[in-house]
């Protein structure tokens, strides 16, 4: 397969690549959009009455840690220790659970505020970017999940190390479009 | 394991040929419907004050054929060619993800037919037949979208079936930029890449990217009529000129999506019939290269009378001029291309040719466009419609069909009839000039377009009956294409493996190629690898049978269980029904499961 | 000649006469004579003579590239068709400097477009010069609304402008995006709700120009028209001095009076604005309904037949239109036209 006229990747993590290219453009045109229509909210709650840096900074830190765990469980897919592949899995999904679980807290208490998506321009460009980076998520937890269960079956081994790193990838652009969030939505208000 | 006969070896096929030849014909026929669509326009428009059909027929007439034409026919016949040809002309046993190729395929059908439905489908939203197809335009402007002007379901057809069409395109991409840069054969690098892969790998880039974009746009959109939010509702700050700058920044490279592949065709046809080697060859690429790049800094071009202000459409105006320049050099490679050559007159020859002297025309009126003040006059009238179909009629129609011609006896075995196919062109040439040349006159002369009726006093009626007859001029060639295709699949000449002595790889394999494309995989050392040129011989002819075993992969059911997933959570905000959002995102989880984790290599 | 009043612009301009000619012996053999009201050829203000110019030049250059290329074009595939028994051919790759030569060769060709281009842009967009007579356009699916707010006067459809004067037209939208066009006065511009755009022009002669909205902007589209009228000096004063004027109660017992009850009745006020009857902004302002030569956005005369037929069925008229039908009884609708028709 690999000779002198392919470039020498794995042509699914190469398809990869190209799918994380093709993200950054979805994330940019919201993140654009988000910016284009800061501050034109007609009415309240405005970015300031509402974020919480504290907690989202938690769980922030949360998503980097899965980050962590993730490596970690590729490494140890890569050295064929199943054992800790599994429980390295297992973090970095819990992460990514708590992770989600902090959103769906947080989008409920700024619905209690009175943050809707119908509220304001604010509230949509919010809801529907930090949701589709919440979407991703879940997709990504789903997948840890699913590759976990098959390490539980001992259908999962370092033959399969390819399949984990393009999950790493994921979940790492995941992680690193969530610091550019955090940083556009959050701490630049 | 596969079967290689009957109706489940084709919903099952991940053969990037069988692929090729379901997007090719699925393409022609939204094609004939695009067609008819723009024939009832024309029939309308033939005489001042018609009444052949209503203002609401003919608003979702025109929406239909721009929307059909750009995604179900033109996109998918490249689409095509990019399936059958492309791992054919890199020495590839197929694309790099088969089962993706078949999803694209599937998701691609099923949008196309989701679309189409809401022409049939009036009654169950308790209207009439004809009456809830989309109607606001390919272009949708927000916020006459919104659910305010627009309250029925046809903008709703119009945005979740783009929606699953663009993940169609988005999988194809991914599918073609892995396959031409990774699956190369031995000695084909990149600076001998025949062009119309490289117009593919270009092509594919600006899919991955444009797609995303317009993505964002619908989903914005989706939330304003389904979720009550604001994105483009001024009453609440919103704007709707956001979705003009999403919608363009997508638009405008979707544009080059629709004409790259279709230059890379006229540089494969070209050097063939000339007998000479493509003039250039660098400069051909890399004005292709650098055309993809340009193309997404010149969108405000479309948006000239919003009012961006002096300095906006200056820069605006000059990015979009400079596209000339490597659109110009490429035409200029081209001629050269068959100058000095022994040109032989074969229709897939006179379509390059006329792609040629037609792209021409709608290139120089694109330049009067790129003039922000003298667009002023020219935006949404006719003359910019005029502007478009010699783009993507004379350009990219003209050249899918020099591709059909070309490659048709490829895929079949057998030559297409040359008198028929002159007869064709002929009547193609002149059909498309009588309709579309005179609508550069109505539109200087003040008519807008996207009117159902206009007023006598504009003096265009006799320029408009003109129209029509051309209009009915291209019906009539389609039928004689139509014609011969059907005639020749089963009494057309045999072609043999190389009817045209072209020079690249997928001319060393036998017409139509095994399911294994190439008995053995074939080394490559120069850019024209059948041909003889001053350092090499021609490629020495590839052994009869594989000297050994070649694995073909099986087929696989999944790809279809999991592009149906898309259209049944479409149904769910269509219909209002949740439940149908639980079955549809099952439906695709269970599809992707089993895709993963099925034996498909085994 | 195009039009009886196109003397001074054609012979001024004699740059681009050339291509006006080509156009218009080409519309002549086609047996298309004219006149053609909303052309883009026939400019009557410095706005669109100055686009006109612009284009001029443009399509001067386009018609030598066209003709270079095509001649190119078909001379080679002539010139070297395959002969029989002729040796195959040499195989050329390249030429360097061939190829920087038609690299710089339509580089410089769109310096020659670009400078006047950026030139007109800032041109026509400049603000406009103190003492222009501002006009709030307003647009609405699918009709004009006007406002003159120095002279108190609101009327639809038809504006009025005194010759030679710049307007300043201030754009904005009740609903969609709309465009405001009239082809000999100025280019469009498009009319965004939340947005204000500009159009600014000073016509050159008195006359009556068409106009229409060109941007999609849902079913009746095709029926927002419009009409630039340009008057005289006085004949400008006069109008707007008539139409600020509150129009004169109908006498008692008249038909008009009567027409007058029936507006009322049928809720016609709730939508429409007569100076000292109603104050509705839903619909076109009639208290001058009667000196428009249109009604309905400019697709039919004013004349009682005309008026009678929109009342009855808005929809017959311009599919869509947002003016419900109200059932008015044949012996009402007489009146209420006559009322109209009284208000001039």
């Amino acid at each position: 397969m690999n000779h002198d006229t392919s470039l020498g990747l794995d042509s699914r993590k190469m398809a990869f690549w190209a799918f994380i290219g093709s993200e950054c453009l979805l994330f940019g045109s919201l993140i654009g959009t988000y910016l284009v229509y800061k501050g034109r909210s007609v009415v309240g709650p405005y970015p300031h009455d509402i974020l919480n840096i504290p907690f989202t900074s938690v769980s922030t830190f949360d998503l980097l840690m899965s980050s962590l765990m993730m490596v970690l469980a590729l490494a140890a897919v890569q050295r064929n220790d199943m054992r800790w592949a599994r429980i390295w899995l297992f973090s970095t999904a819990l992460l990514g659970m708590l992770f989600l679980g902090g959103q769906v807290y947080e989008f409920t208490s700024f619905v209690h505020e009175g943050l809707t998506l119908q509220r304001n321009l604010f509230g949509a460009t919010f809801f529907v970017l930090t949701g589709t980076h919440g979407a991703h998520v879940s997709v990504g937890v789903l997948w840890l999940l699913t590759l976990w269960w098959r390490a539980l079956r001992g259908k999962l081994t370092s033959a399969n190390a390819m399949t984990v790193e393009i999950t790493g990838l994921y979940w790492h652009f995941v992680d690193v479009i969530w610091i550019v969030i955090f940083t556009v939505v959050y701490l630049i208000q | 394991m596969s079967e290689t006969r009957g109706w489940k070896s084709w919903v099952t096929t991940t053969d990037h040929k069988r692929i090729g030849q379901l997007y090719f014909y699925t393409a022609l026929a939204f094609f004939l419907l695009g067609g008819l669509e723009a024939l009832l326009i024309r029939i309308q428009l033939a005489k001042p004050e018609n009444s052949f059909v209503t203002a609401e027929t003919y608003d979702q007439l025109f929406t239909m054929h721009g929307t059909t034409m750009v995604f179900l026919a033109l996109m998918p016949l490249s689409a095509a060619f990019f399936n059958y040809i492309v791992p054919l002309q890199i020495g590839a046993r197929d694309v790099a993800f088969p089962r993706l190729n078949a999803f694209s395929y599937w998701v691609f059908l099923l949008g196309g037919l989701l679309l189409n439905s809401s022409w049939l489908v009036g009654p169950l939203f308790h209207a009439g037949m004809l009456n809830v197809a989309p109607d606001g335009g390919w272009f949708g402007y927000a916020n006459l979208t919104e659910r305010q002007f627009s309250p029925g379901v046809n903008i709703d057809f119009w945005v979740l079936s783009l929606q699953i069409l663009g993940i169609s395109s988005l999988a194809a991409g991914f599918n073609f930029i892995v396959t031409i840069l990774n699956l190369r054969a031995p000695g084909m690098k990149m600076m001998r890449l025949p062009v119309f892969s490289w117009m593919t790998l270009v092509t594919s880039f600006i899919i991955i990217t444009a797609f995303p974009v317009i993505t964002v746009g619908l989903v914005f959109l989706l939330f304003d009529r389904f979720f009550g939010t604001h994105f483009y509702l001024p009453s609440a700050g919103g704007d709707p000129v956001l979705w003009q700058h999403l919608f363009w920044l997508f638009g405008h490279p979707e544009v080059y999506i629709l004409i790259l592949p279709a230059m890379g065709i006229v540089s494969e046809v070209l050097p063939t019939f000339a007998r000479k080697p493509l003039f250039g060859y660098p400069v051909v690429v890399y004005s292709g290269v650098l055309i993809g790049f340009m193309g997404w800094g010149v969108w405000s071009h479309h948006m000239f009378a919003v009012g961006l202000g002096p300095v906006a459409d200056s820069v605006f105006g000059a990015t979009t001029m400079l596209i000339a320049i490597p659109t110009g050099v490429k035409i200029f490679n081209w001629i050269a291309t068959l100058w000095g050559g022994q040109i032989r007159g074969a229709t897939a020859l006179y379509f390059a040719v006329g792609f040629i002297a037609m792209f021409i025309i709608g290139g120089l009126s694109g330049v009067s466009h790129a003039v922000p003040p003298a667009d002023l006059q020219q935006t949404d009238t006719y003359y910019v419609v005029a502007h478009i179909h010699y783009v993507l009629f004379g350009g990219t129609v003209l050249g899918l069909f020099a591709g059909i011609y070309y490659w048709w006896p490829k895929m079949t075995g057998r030559l297409l009839s040359e008198p028929l196919g002159k007869l064709h062109f002929w009547l193609t040439f002149v059909g498309m000039n009588l309709a579309f040349f005179p609508m550069h006159l109505i539109g200087l002369l003040g008519m807008p377009r996207r009117i159902y009726t206009y007023s006598p006093d504009l003096g265009v009626a006799k320029l408009n009956l003109l129209s029509t007859v051309g209009a009915m001029i291209i019906g009539a060639s389609v039928l004689v294409f139509a014609y011969n295709l059907w005639r020749t699949r089963r009494h057309g000449a045999v072609a043999g493996n190389d009817p045209w002595q072209g020079a690249t790889l997928e001319w060393a394999t036998t017409s139509p190629p095994p399911v294994y494309n190439f008995t053995a995989i074939p080394k490559v050392e120069t850019r024209l690898p059948l041909w003889r040129t001053e350092h090499h011989a021609a490629m020495a002819a590839l052994p009869a049978t594989p000297p050994e075993p070649v694995h073909v992969p099986g087929g696989s059911w999944w790809p279809l269980v999991t592009a149906c997933g898309l259209p049944v959570l479409a149904l769910a905000p269509l219909t209002h029904t949740l439940w149908l959002a639980f079955v549809g995102v099952a439906i695709l989880l269970a599809g992707i499961y089993r895709w993963a984790f099925e034996p498909f290599e085994a | 000649m195009l039009f009886p009043d196109d003397a001074r612009t054609l012979d001024a301009v004699p740059l681009y006469r050339s291509r006006r000619w080509l156009i218009l012996s080409a519309l002549t053999v086609l047996g298309c004579g004219g006149p053609f009201p909303q052309s883009t050829l026939a400019p009557m203000s410095g706005y669109a003579r100055d686009i006109d110019g612009l284009f001029g030049t443009v399509f001067k250059f386009m018609l030598i590239v066209f003709v270079v290329v095509e001649v190119l074009l078909l001379f080679t595939i002539f010139r070297h068709r395959q002969r029989p028994g002729a040796a195959e051919p040499r195989h050329t790759h390249g030429h360097t400097v061939l190829e920087i030569a038609w690299t710089i060769a339509p580089a410089l060709i769109l310096v020659f477009v670009a400078v006047p281009t950026i030139q007109t842009i800032f041109r026509t967009q400049a603000p406009a010069p103190a003492g222009a007579l501002n006009v709030r356009v307003v647009a609405h699916q699918w009709w004009w609304e006007y406002r003159y707010p120095d002279l108190g006067v609101v009327t639809a459809n038809e504006l009025h402008v005194p010759v030679g004067r710049t307007v300043d037209l201030e754009l904005t939208s009740a609903d969609v995006i709309h465009s405001f066009w009239a082809p000999r006065l100025f280019g469009k511009r498009d009319v965004i709700p939340g947005h204000t755009n500009h159009i600014i022009f000073a016509a050159d002669s008195t006359g009556d120009y068409l106009g229409q909205c060109v941007e999609f902007c849902g079913v009746s589209h095709a029926n927002m028209r419009l009409r630039v009228l340009v008057d005289s000096d006085s004949g400008f004063a006069a109008w707007a001095k008539a139409q600020a004027a509150t129009p004169a109660a109908p006498a008692k017992n008249s038909v008009e009076q009567r027409g007058q009850e029936a507006f009322r009745r049928y809720a016609c006020i709730g939508c429409h604005t007569v100076a000292g009857v109603s104050a509705g902004t839903i619909g076109p302002d009639l208290t001058h309904v009667a000196s428009r030569t249109t009604i309905a956005g400019g697709m039919l005369p004013t004349a009682a037949a005309m008026l009678q037929k929109w009342i009855e069925n808005p929809q017959a008229v311009k599919p869509g239109a947002l003016m419900p039908r109200m059932g008015v009884t044949p012996d009402d609708l007489t009146a209420l036209v006559a009322y109209l028709q009284s208000l001039k």
